[in-house]
């Protein structure tokens, strides 16, 4: 599956395309196919994002799984600071990443 | 230390005024990102994996604690409750938001610091050597050096559009403790025949093709020393490959023109330089020296010390070293504890370091290119009270240029050019070799890991380097030996295959095992290295 990520423009907080809006937490990131370049286009012109592009994903019993790590360090947070991740209390968190 | 007069405020000032102003026009749709991302790098503003990264110069090195505090106010306000102290001798912070960003630059420059020329391919901000002023064993102070050149390369209209970005590096004694030899200019300032003067080495750096400069002049004299970095950077600019990225950087100049006819050219367009009467003013010179007077040191203070408590005395040994003042010493605070994150500070140690100073240290501090703090003035007698305080803070590990000592780069934690962490190797190599008997065993060992060849955290320079690859979609190591970023100046070299994450700390614990075998009398672990050579350590990580 192809999921959208890209930063919030104010915040520069990662978000996910829920497909009507963006959410913090990729649990909320839907397929969107191979028709998303209407959606980066307008959504980065109306900046509710900043420079958002499609990744590979796939669906788990969590939700979508980036394919790459950098996208799930994305998703998560720093695997070296816990307490500053979207998960601060599962301490297996880390290990999705990885 | 240098105060701002009144056109480096108003610069500064004027500055964030100007970002201000583009934030709004990004935030309101004005400008698109396209447009508005040089401008932001220019004032140090990146988006990185998690948020937008600000950086902030730090210059050489140099604070004092008014502005550490507020490195700390900034962390605690803006930020997640800390910052990380970078090899460029910077700070990073990793969590910024962009409407905030012309408050911070604001908070910034009512300290008289910024984040100009921290990025873009423009002359980044000088590095000196973190005992500058204090080393009993400099021939004169590099920091007014330091300081002119960043008067003179800030807001250079020639020089802020090079073909890659430039770093400068100005030391003044035989230990090199800034790896001059690794920057793009590397200064190091010489008495001859005792005038002083400069000896210039061109065309260093890490990053893919890493390169060791050689000297192009034994002896530029000090009052030409600025039109001689002029007339380098005049070539580099005419020249410089700005075809391709990935050759822009001034080391493949003189790597392809060949040492001898890029010093000629710079020779040439020097002897031009010359006829113009470019040199900044001699009262300029008197003017920025005068910030750099010694503070009032006490005449009389005393040169002994209580080493009675085991633990002070081995962060003495370690963590101090030799002043130019009897009865003071320049320490240490290493930013390593067991299992922490090299560089990284919480906002109450960056307060208490700025205490500290205030209190025992002139009110100075200095940021290493090894991600340390310096306090460089602090009275013997006063040793023990500062140890003390850092202690209990864990400010205190006794580690300094031991192997738990690292420096390692943001890596994929929060880098998004890199291709696997480096951050939790430093930790699980420095909870592995965490015994400091064992460590102090081992001797000076200077461990450096980057995420990506780019090499931001020296990997080429390492006694024993970490480069992290990617391997098919998962983090993979490669280990290398040899390097060095000291006066004895080398490349690491790559041992061969690469590991996972718990291989490659069993890699240096092999090699570690075969040093402490092979060792000669006082010999380091690069001394060893390089004597007996890369086959018996590749013989003894691959059988
Ligand atoms: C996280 C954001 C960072 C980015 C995007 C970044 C990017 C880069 C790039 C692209 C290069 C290679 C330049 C070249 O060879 O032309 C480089 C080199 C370097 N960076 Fe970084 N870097 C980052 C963070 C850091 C940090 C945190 C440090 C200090 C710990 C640092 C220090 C250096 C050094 C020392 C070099 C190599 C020296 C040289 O060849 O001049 N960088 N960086
Ligand atoms: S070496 Fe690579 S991974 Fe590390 S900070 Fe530099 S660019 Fe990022």
């Amino acid at each position: 599956m192809k999921i959208l990520t890209g930063n919030d423009l104010k915040t520069g907080d990662v978000t996910w395309w829920t497909g009507s809006d963006w959410s913090r937490h990729v649990e909320d990131a839907v397929d969107v196919g191979e028709n998303f370049e209407a959606i980066l286009h307008e959504e980065e012109a109306a900046r509710r994002v900043n420079v958002p592009y499609a990744i590979e994903a796939e669906m788990t019993e969590d939700g979508p799984r980036p394919a790459h790590i950098k996208d799930r360090v994305r998703a998560l947070g720093p695997t070296v600071r816990p307490d500053l991740t979207l998960k601060p209390a599962d301490p297996e968190a880390g290990n999705w990443v990885i | 230390m240098y105060q701002y007069d009144k056109y480096d405020q108003q610069m500064v000032d004027t500055r964030v005024a100007e970002f201000r102003d583009q934030v709004e026009r990004r935030l309101a749709g004005e400008l698109t990102e396209d447009q508005f991302k040089p401008l932001r790098l220019m004032n140090g503003l990146y988006l990185q994996l998690h948020a937008y990264m600000l950086r902030v110069a730090i210059p050489y090195g140099t604070l004092n604690s008014k502005q550490m505090r507020m490195l700390g106010h900034i962390a605690r306000k803006y930020d997640r409750d800390y910052g990380h102290f970078t090899t460029r001798q910077n700070i990073q912070y990793n969590w910024i938001k962009l409407e905030d960003a012309p408050d911070i630059l604001a908070d910034l420059a009512s300290v008289e610091m910024h984040a100009i020329q921290t990025s873009g391919n423009c002359i980044r901000n000088i590095s000196s050597d973190q005992y500058a002023g204090a080393a009993a064993d400099e021939i004169a102070d590099p920091r007014p050096w330091a300081e002119i050149l960043r008067q003179w390369s800030s807001f250079h209209p020639e020089f802020s559009y090079l073909p890659r970005k430039f770093k400068i590096a100005v030391i003044a004694s035989d230990d090199d403790r800034a790896a001059m030899r690794l920057h793009d200019i590397g200064i190091q300032l010489v008495h001859k025949d005792g005038e002083l003067g400069a000896k210039f080495y061109v065309g260093g750096g890490m990053g893919r093709t890493p390169m060791i400069a050689p000297e192009i002049r034994d002896f530029v004299p000090a009052d030409e020393l600025i039109s001689y970095a002029e007339a380098c950077l005049r070539v580099y600019n005419r020249y410089g490959r700005r075809d391709n990225k990935y050759k822009a950087r001034i080391k493949i100049l003189v790597h392809e023109l060949g040492k001898e006819e890029y010093t000629r050219q710079v020779e040439e367009e020097f002897a031009h330089m010359k006829t113009l009467g470019l040199n900044p003013p001699v009262e300029e010179l008197a003017r920025i020296t005068q910030y750099f007077a010694d503070p009032a040191f006490d005449t009389g203070a005393s040169d002994d010390l209580d080493l009675s408590d085991p633990d002070f005395k081995l962060w003495v040994d370690q963590n101090t070293v030799a002043h130019k003042q009897p009865g003071y010493a320049i320490a240490t605070i290493s930013l390593k504890p067991k299992g922490g994150i090299p560089g990284d500070a919480s906002s109450a140690q960056i307060d208490l370091m700025a205490d500290l100073a205030e209190q025992y240290s002139f009110d100075e501090m200095r940021v290493t290119h090894s991600q340390n703090i310096v306090l460089p003035h602090v009275k013997k007698s006063d040793l023990y009270a500062l140890w003390q305080k850092l202690d209990e803070a864990d400010l205190a590990p006794a580690n300094l240029h031991l192997i738990t000592d690292s420096i390692a780069c943001p890596g994929l934690d929060y880098c998004s050019l890199a291709n696997a962490r480096s951050i939790p190797l430093a930790q699980k190599i420095s909870e592995r070799f965490a015994d400091l008997g064992r460590q102090r065993e081992l001797g000076e060992l200077k461990l450096k890991i980057s995420g990506c060849i780019n090499a931001c955290g020296h990997h080429h320079a390492g006694h024993i380097g970490i480069l992290g690859v990617d391997r098919k979609g998962t983090e993979n190591y490669q280990l290398l030996l040899g390097g060095s970023a000291a006066e004895d100046t080398s490349l690491a070299k790559i041992t061969g295959p690469g590991f996972d994450e718990d291989g490659v700390i069993d890699a240096i614990e092999t090699v570690t095992d075969l040093y402490l075998k092979e060792r000669q009398e006082d010999e380091r672990f690069i001394d060893t290295y390089r004597r007996v050579g890369m086959a018996a350590f590749k013989e003894a990580i691959y059988g």
